[in-house]
């Protein structure tokens, strides 16, 4: 089976010249979630807006189901990949049922057509139609937005779902909330997803694969359980960071219990 | 008395307020016409918006009744009182115009814009379904601010014999005929305080909520 994506010593230089992304070769499986990890400013969100053209490669390639995306029209090669960013990025003036059906709408389909579309996704992200569809974006919260924002990027019916950071603004309930759904769509659509993440329990708990970027390049491409197992120091200081909190809070008996006979 | 005099001027004064507003009407087209697309144009090419927002500024800033000295020996131009009128006020409209179609436009939240790409929205339709939508109460603004500027040195134009509301105020100066200015001030300010209203009550109706 030929790779969803195929990043090929790809090289992305900023405006200024600086390397943000410097060599980078791997292959994205399809139909799997592939969690792009890395600290603030490692490149990973530059990584993932080479795949629909948002930035350019300044060297190597991208190829998308096996066609480079340079010689692709960049309009229709948007309109194939579903694109869900941390704000969700919500049309203010457009109302749910609009927003979550501008592709179709783009493409020129039939009025009843997209309707139709916009209520049944909005009742796969568990948004009640009735409810919600005529609704504005600042009508909503922050968790209710996102769902939006993730019904339109399916709205188009990718193969392919590129999320930046998408539960990055949520509040942790939330945020678990909106990871258990991901995973039931998942399930029902079968997408290729490239998550680009900073929290690793999240990678751990989507991803069929993790990739961990360090300074533009990459350190290792593995699945969690071999992630979590890894001795590359970068992989072990990037576990070491999580779960600190609870590691120094189960050191330390409660009050209650030192308490106890 | 007061009877008499409207009796006496009443049909001159509504001929003067009708060529008012056309020479207003005019401009304001023109204006838009102009403006809105060279604003647009202008956060296409973001490096030209200072020098060309400079250059409307600087018109914005020449007296009218200069501004209509410079246009009477040119050739075209000079010929019709009218035309004068109208590229005078085309000129101090464009600013407001212009300044708010780029500021409205450049003012979008970067995400929606970074979206609208993403999906695949072509120029056009990011244009007329985004960004426009979005803009439309500011260049509204604009157009709100420019077309009471132009009721306003619309009174200058009788200057050069351009008609309009003014001819009754210059009238009433030369022959220190308090009633006559006011003939013509009045209706003036009428018409920029009703254009004012309505713009304002469309501008309300376009603002997007959020």
């Amino acid at each position: 089976m030929p790779a969803a994506v195929e990043f090929r010593d790809l090289s992305v230089r900023s405006p200024d010249g600086r390397l943000i992304l410097d060599g980078i070769s791997l292959s994205i499986e399809a139909g799997a979630t592939t969690a792009i990890l890395g600290r603030s400013g490692s490149g990973k969100t530059t990584l993932l807006r080479t795949v629909n053209r948002m930035a350019e490669a300044s060297a190597g390639q991208v190829l998308v189901h096996g066609r480079n995306v340079q010689t692709m029209d960049t309009v229709a090669l948007r309109r194939g990949i579903g694109y869900v960013i941390q704000e969700a990025g919500l049309f203010p003036h457009f109302t749910v049922e609009r927003n979550v059906a501008i592709v179709p709408e783009i493409e020129g389909r039939p009025r009843a057509e997209r309707l139709a579309r916009s209520r049944d996704l909005l009742a796969a992200v568990d948004l009640d139609p009735a409810v919600y569809a005529m609704r504005y974006p600042h009508q909503l919260s922050g968790g209710q937005r996102q769902r939006v924002g993730l019904a339109r990027a399916l709205a188009a019916d990718p193969d392919l779902l590129l999320m930046d950071e998408p539960f990055g603004a949520l509040d942790p309930i939330t945020r678990a909330e909106m990871q258990d759904m991901l995973r039931g769509l998942l399930a029902r659509f079968r997408e290729t997803v490239l998550l680009v993440t900073h929290d690793l329990d999240e990678a751990l708990y989507l991803a069929d694969r993790i990739v961990l970027l360090s300074a533009g390049r990459l350190v290792v491409s593995l699945s969690p359980r071999e992630f979590l197992a890894s001795t590359y120091a970068e992989v072990e200081s990037y576990i070491r960071a999580f779960h600190r909190g609870e590691r120094a809070a189960g050191t330390r008996p409660s009050a209650q219990e030192a308490g106890a006979p | 008395m007061t009877s008499g005099f409207l009796q006496q001027y009443g049909s001159q004064i509504a001929t003067l307020t009708i060529e008012h507003l056309w020479l207003t009407a005019a401009a304001m087209f023109f204006a838009t016409a102009i403006a809105v697309p060279a604003g647009i144009a202008l956060t296409r090419a973001p490096r030209y918006a200072p020098p060309v927002l400079a250059v409307a500024n600087i018109l914005q800033t020449i007296p009218s009744l200069a501004m209509f000295g410079f246009l009477l020996p040119l050739p075209w131009l000079g010929e019709r009182a009218a035309r004068i009128a109208i590229v005078a006020l085309t000129a101090y409209a464009l600013l407001p115009i212009l300044r708010n179609t780029w500021a409205g436009i450049r003012n979008i939240d970067p995400a929606v814009v970074e979206v609208a790409l993403a999906l695949g929205l072509t120029g056009r339709q990011r244009l007329f379904k985004v960004e426009l939508p979005l803009a439309a109460p500011l260049i509204l603004a604009g157009l709100r601010t420019a077309t009471v500027t132009c009721v306003g040195i619309a009174t200058i134009a009788a200057a050069v014999g351009a008609g309009g509301l003014g001819e009754l105020i210059f009238r009433g100066v030369a022959s220190v005929d308090n009633r006559l200015v006011l003939a013509g001030a009045i209706p003036a300010a009428l018409l920029a305080l009703a254009a004012d209203q309505l713009l304002g009550l469309v501008e309300r109706r376009l603002r997007t909520p959020r």
